[in-house]
């Protein structure tokens, strides 16, 4: 296999392309995807005005054609519920959500529609269908644009939820998202776009339900989503430092989850910390600390503990946003309170 | 009507029979606590289901409302496995998960009924996506209710239906009451055909008890969508024999108001039209209501002798798969 250095968003653009190539059913469709649709100077000769708000789509409409690639109006509720309907009539349609937050626009059509048709028809209908979206606090845009709320779509049957952390994983689970017979959310963390990974060439799918142990460890076990997986392998080596050995478990999938991989792990490590960027209630991490307290608790030698982000929206003042996003100050000091 | 086939004639009036016919059991069954849930019945409104349906093949598709068991006969879904449905057996049309609100074939082209007031016009653009991109001739009957009309996601529907020029027909079934609010109220147009206008296409307002007038304009625009020119908007007043809900007392009508309604009736006023042009007879007529009667009890015992789905079905068919 052919590897070379890509960003995450560059590995995200790659999925799409190699997924359009072999797949003439795949398609792409949301605000600004390519930009400056029908303006002479810009669609008029083949040309996009933006490929995305943060250039992730840049390219494809010029490969594919705007037949395939379409620029919506700001209506979430009209083209995420077409993106459904075309999903369950023969298409795999790729719905881009900007941010995450916009959710509240459009949800009866992800939750209502997307996500129970199959279960109301009685099994007789598919939903291929990816709904991309951005989420994450650290971009300074304040309480509309920055939640992960990963959460929330993870709670509904029938939605499956995938949230990768470097450049491989987000190519692999995307291609596999794009693949799926089901409807998936696909999370991407604003602030992974810039960073760096090695990628192969080929295309080639990580199953969805399959977590990655991204460090190997003995003392405790940290499991984690998304862009807290790097802070929570940057804590990871600060308590090596002091003596202790952190397994770090990137979960990857939300639904399916791989609760085998965090079982096995806390069942070695006989402790638990998780560390999430979403709100801490009803969230992944109470499901976590949930699962492990339900069916490895005669395992555990000290109370599960959670590094979450508070139970507040997200504030815009540096400092403040700052405080919100879990540090990796808090994750080493949380380890330290359970690890003796 | 003179172009319209005997065939065909005989069709519409079955169908609108089968409709009336099996609303009207349900209507029973349900008096007499023999279906569980809710049902919200079609009955008086069958001239626009059969008449838009009439040009449609079980490749086009349909999205539904929650008064969705006219729009799945007309389409032609089994009246057996719909029965079942709204009972809740394993032999229904979702093997009973759907119930009469979610009532599905989509190898009919049957979308769906919907339980959210003005869900349908999102997915009707979906399937309209899918015949355009893949370059087939399908079209897609959006029927969505008066009350509907005032969601955002109608008009954010027929936006963008009409700048992609999707093959999508929204049919406005305005039967003058959202549940119980008169449309007048609600709507702060004088009609919601003129809401064309808005978004750049045809606009019709169609008298929703003839069939006729339903079935001239909606071939208009079939072809027109069939074309790649794009959508069109028809709205059809009719009235709902029944309540918003089966059950509902109807406190807002008067009876000289329904004595009104009753009068347009679709079906007699079929009957009238073409007996009195000579185009088919009283026997043949009376023929498919023999066969509709007993179309609709072989429905009723196929239910009743149908049975509940094992336990284990509650957890399948969630996912297509799921590790």
């Amino acid at each position: 296999m052919t590897t070379r250095t890509l960003t995450f968003r560059e590995a995200i653009n790659e999925a799409i392309r190699l997924e359009m190539r072999r797949d003439p059913t795949v398609i792409l469709m949301g605000e600004d995807v390519a930009g400056g649709a029908t303006i002479p100077h810009i669609e008029g000769k083949g040309e996009e005005a933006w490929g995305g708000v943060l250039g992730v789509t840049k390219g494809l409409a010029k490969e594919f054609g705007r037949q395939r690639v379409l620029d919506t109006p700001i209506s979430e509720s009209a083209y995420v519920g077409a993106a459904v309907a075309a999903a369950a009539t023969g298409l795999r349609p790729i719905a881009e959500l900007m941010f995450v937050d916009f959710f509240g626009v459009c949800m009866d059509q992800i939750f209502n529609q997307g996500a129970k048709l199959r279960y109301m028809f009685g099994g007789k209908a598919q939903v291929p269908l990816v709904v991309r979206t951005m989420i994450g606090a650290g971009f300074r845009a304040a309480g509309q644009h920055s939640g992960c709320h990963y959460s929330v779509f993870t709670h509904m049957p029938g939605m499956k939820t995938v949230v990768a952390s470097t450049p491989y994983d987000a190519k692999g689970l995307l291609i596999s998202a794009i693949r799926d017979p089901d409807p998936v959310i696909f999370f991407e963390h604003k602030l992974l776009y810039d960073t760096t990974g090695e990628v192969p060439e080929e295309d080639y799918a990580i199953p969805l339900g399959v977590a990655d142990v991204k460090r190997q460890g003995k003392n405790v076990t940290i499991v984690t989503i998304g862009r807290m997986v790097h802070f929570a392998l940057e804590a990871a080596e600060k308590l090596a430092q002091d003596g202790i050995d952190a397994e770090v478990i990137d979960l990857r999938t939300l639904s399916p989850l791989d609760d085998k991989a965090v079982l096995d792990s806390v069942k070695k490590t006989h402790r638990l910390v998780v560390v999430d960027e979403d709100n801490p209630r009803c969230s992944m991490a109470t499901d976590i600390v949930a699962l492990v307290s339900e069916r490895a608790f005669d395992y555990l030698d000290s109370s599960p503990r959670m590094v979450t982000a508070p139970h507040t929206p997200v504030p815009f003042s540096p400092p403040l946003e700052d405080y919100y996003v879990p540090s990796v100050d808090k994750i080493v000091s949380t380890v330290k309170s359970i690890v003796a | 009507m003179a172009e319209i086939s005997k065939e065909k004639l005989l069709w519409i009036y079955e169908r609108m029979r089968l409709i009336r016919t099996f609303e009207d059991r349900v209507a029973d069954l349900f008096t007499e606590g023999k279906l569980p849930g809710f049902v919200h019945l079609y009955a008086g409104e069958e001239a626009i289901a059969v008449g838009v349906c009439a040009h449609l093949t079980d490749r086009d598709f349909i999205t539904s409302t929650h008064r969705g068991h006219g729009h799945c006969i007309a389409k032609g879904v089994d009246v057996k496995e719909m029965m079942a449905e709204l009972h809740g057996k394993a032999t229904g049309s979702c093997k009973g998960k759907g119930g009469s609100m979610h009532i599905a074939d989509v190898n009919k082209g049957m979308m769906g009924a919907n339980g959210i007031v003005g869900g349908g016009g999102p997915l009707a653009c979906g399937s309209g996506l899918t015949a355009k991109v893949l370059g087939t001739d399908q079209v897609t009957a959006c029927f969505y209710g008066d009350g509907a009309a005032e969601q955002g996601t109608m008009h954010e529907a027929m936006n963008l239906a009409s700048i992609w020029k999707l093959p999508v027909l929204f049919v406005c079934e305005n039967n003058l009451y959202a549940e119980s609010t008169p449309y007048t109220y609600h709507g702060a147009s004088k009609s919601f055909a003129e809401r064309a206008t808005a978004y750049d296409m045809p606009g019709v307002l169609v008298d929703g008890t003839d069939v006729f007038a339903v079935y001239e304009v909606a071939g208009e625009a079939v072809a027109r969508a069939r074309r790649g020119e794009g959508p069109s908007l028809i709205e059809n007043r009719a009235f709902r024999y029944y309540g918003h809900f089966q059950g509902d007392g109807m406190a807002y009508r008067t009876e000289d108001e329904v004595a009104g309604y009753r009068a347009r009736d679709p079906i007699e006023s079929f009957k009238r039209q073409v007996l009195a042009r000579g185009l088919v007879s009283q026997a043949e007529l009376a023929e498919i209501d023999t066969q509709a009667a007993r179309v609709i009890e072989e429905a009723i015992r196929f239910s009743d002798e149908s049975p509940y789905p094992a336990l284990e079905e509650c957890l399948t068919d969630v996912y297509v798969s799921y590790p």
